[in-house]
């Protein structure tokens, strides 16, 4: 017994292309928690459907009867409901991929992110893992969504599925890492609720999610453009109600089309990361 | 090849010196334990070797490796137990030994064989598929040095190891550890301010305020404290420690209601004092020295009442280590 324990206790000394896989390893089981931990969590599985839902029946219905007229010259024969659908949609996958992140300032508080912080693997792939785990949660929880598609009268395609899957993954990688900065460094649950509130509603409001990014005053549309999710909602309005809806956020005088939507939401993830990772290899 | 080796190492938190200046060598195979009152230093040393904190100055290296620069293989070598629980609540017993063996590579075909074995060994292998929430302290922790075990490492550290367990749950907890010590001749390093826990260890360094101050087995630092211990209480303790200083050349020190000194031959001494005395002796107590001892006397102080104003740098290094740099 001491034999075979002395000879699988072997020197740590390893090339670059173990020091990767070791690494990939990690990613794989940080995601992997998370998402077991999303599945066995059937509770908030169906309240965080809740609050979509709300939006979605209040708003809808409230705001198309008293700006009924209003809404209608904007928005054509598309009903109000149908137009904030993939707003609500997004909004899902805004609440869950901040709330992920959220889970780091937990395992914090619960010693459990010790546990991986001394694991020989990178923090690099710490957030990675992170990143990817809060994206597939948010997305699953975006996709349960559609479900109220057919009621609403949109009409879906296993493409179309499938087109919205990859934008909904993209919009919540942005997010998940936004989420994942800021709990970089945060050591409290209270700390971590008061950014998220300054961060997560302005995002919300401002991504198109409510009403269309056309004809805002000056400051406001700026504010507009250098918010991610706006990217995110964009596409998948175009996606689900067609380009009319949709027709991309301009930038000097260009309209977006889905591919450059998904390229800045990936570029604005990847930096976000960059970030999160810097952040964590600096702290002790 | 030493298992830990630590020259001159220092850590400072601002104008405060957590760790000032220690050195000592951990030899293979050796249980090793860090005594001393929280915020001497016990925790900041722990994680400085673990690779969770950079120090000021100095070096340490772990299993050869250098514990600031080479972090990886320090991190691949080493088991950790912290003082606080680190086990995900919601995730089963197994769940949480498969997480840490994909962390450290432990390879695919291994997994399944070594948590078996790991949690027959802590006892825990009926309750592999409980979630984690569902079990006692007693259990969290072993399930916990059973992880720590589970990558096959040269030294495991032990930060308090038990903690906030019941004595019974404790001596169990020690059958374990000193049974896994035994069986796989691994390095332990542990701290603790039990001084019962202490005396299972082959060498024991005590620590105050960041300094070393004494390092031996635990019986060579018991001879250091050369006689028996009588703890008296008398009607005038002031008169009586007056007295017994004068007529017997002995020092004697009050601490709350009693007064103790240290004797050649306290069965012999104790019937004398009462019959010379002139105060009332209450009752008398005698006892062999023990580690306890052994720190009063290097320090002045009984460990737990050198508790008090240290506290608030433990604080700080929560602060500090949950925190990171501010």
């Amino acid at each position: 017994m001491t034999a075979a324990y002395a000879s699988a206790a072997s020197p740590p000394t390893r090339g670059r292309q173990a020091g990767l896989r070791a690494n990939a390893r990690g990613v794989y089981i940080i995601w992997y928690r998370d998402v077991l931990r999303y599945w066995r969590d059937r509770a908030r599985l169906v309240s965080s459907l809740g609050q979509p839902l709300m939006f979605l029946i209040i708003f809808g219905s409230g705001l198309s009867a008293s700006l009924g007229a209003g809404l209608t010259s904007e928005l054509g024969d598309v009903s109000y409901v149908r137009f904030l659908f993939p707003g609500i949609v997004a909004m899902a996958v805004l609440f869950t991929a901040v709330f992920s992140a959220i889970s780091i300032v937990w395992d914090r508080e619960f010693g459990f992110l010790r546990e991986v912080l001394v694991a020989p693997i990178s923090r690099a792939a710490v957030v990675l893992g992170k990143a990817l785990g809060g994206s597939t949660v948010a997305m699953f929880q975006g996709a349960i969504l559609l479900i109220l598609a057919p009621i609403l009268g949109v009409s879906l395609n296993p493409l179309l599925v499938l087109e919205l899957l990859g934008l909904m993954f993209l919009t919540a990688l942005a997010l998940t890492s936004v989420g994942i900065l800021v709990a970089s460094r945060l050591q409290s649950m209270q700390a971590f609720q008061m950014i998220m509130n300054f961060l997560i509603m302005p995002m919300f409001f401002l991504s198109g999610a409510f009403f269309p990014l056309r004809g805002l005053p000056g400051w406001m549309s700026v504010i507009t453009r250098l918010d991610p999710m706006a990217y995110g909602v964009d596409p998948m309005r175009r996606v689900l109600l067609g380009a009319d809806l949709a027709p991309g956020i301009r930038i000097a005088n260009h309209h977006l089309g889905t591919l450059e939507d998904c390229l800045i939401l990936i570029v604005f993830a990847a930096v976000m990361m960059a970030l999160a990772m810097w952040a964590f290899e600096t702290q002790e | 090849m030493p298992s830990i080796e630590v020259i001159g190492l220092t850590k400072r938190f601002g104008s405060l010196t957590a760790v000032d200046d220690i050195s000592f060598q951990v030899e293979d195979g050796e249980v090793f334990g860090f005594l001393g009152p929280n915020g001497a230093g016990k925790t900041t040393t722990i994680n400085i070797l673990c690779t969770l904190m950079r120090p000021t100055s100095g070096e340490a290296k772990v299993a050869g490796y250098d514990a600031a620069s080479q972090r990886d293989a320090v991190r691949q070598s080493i088991g950790l137990v912290f003082q606080d629980p680190s086990l995900d609540e919601q995730l089963t017993a197994s769940e949480n030994l498969q997480f840490h063996a994909h962390l450290y590579n432990v390879p695919g075909r291994e997994r399944a064989r070594r948590i078996e074995e790991v949690l027959r060994v802590v006892e825990l292998w009926e309750r592999r598929n409980a979630i984690v929430r569902t079990f006692s302290g007693g259990m969290k922790r072993r399930l916990e040095i059973a992880r720590g075990m589970l990558h096959r490492p040269a030294v495991l550290f032990l930060d308090e190891p038990t903690l906030g367990l019941d004595p019974q749950t404790r001596e169990h907890i020690w059958d374990y550890i000193l049974g896994l010590q035994r069986a796989h001749r691994i390095t332990i390093f542990m701290t603790t301010h039990y001084m019962e826990e202490a005396e299972h260890c082959d060498r024991i360094a005590i620590i105050d305020q960041g300094k070393i101050v004494a390092l031996d087995t635990p019986d060579a630092l018991k001879r250091m404290v050369r006689a028996d211990i009588v703890t008296l209480q008398t009607e005038d303790n002031e008169r009586a420690t007056r007295e017994i200083q004068e007529r017997y050349g002995l020092k004697a020190q009050q601490e709350d209601s009693r007064i103790r000194l240290e004797v050649e031959d306290g069965a012999e001494f104790i019937p004398r004092l009462v019959r010379e005395l002139g105060v009332s002796v209450v009752s008398a107590d005698l006892h062999r020295p023990t580690l306890d001892d052994v720190f009063l006397k290097l320090t002045g102080r009984a460990i737990r009442k050198a508790e008090g104003a240290p506290v608030d740098m433990m604080r700080l290094h929560g602060r500090l280590w949950r925190g990171g740099r501010r």
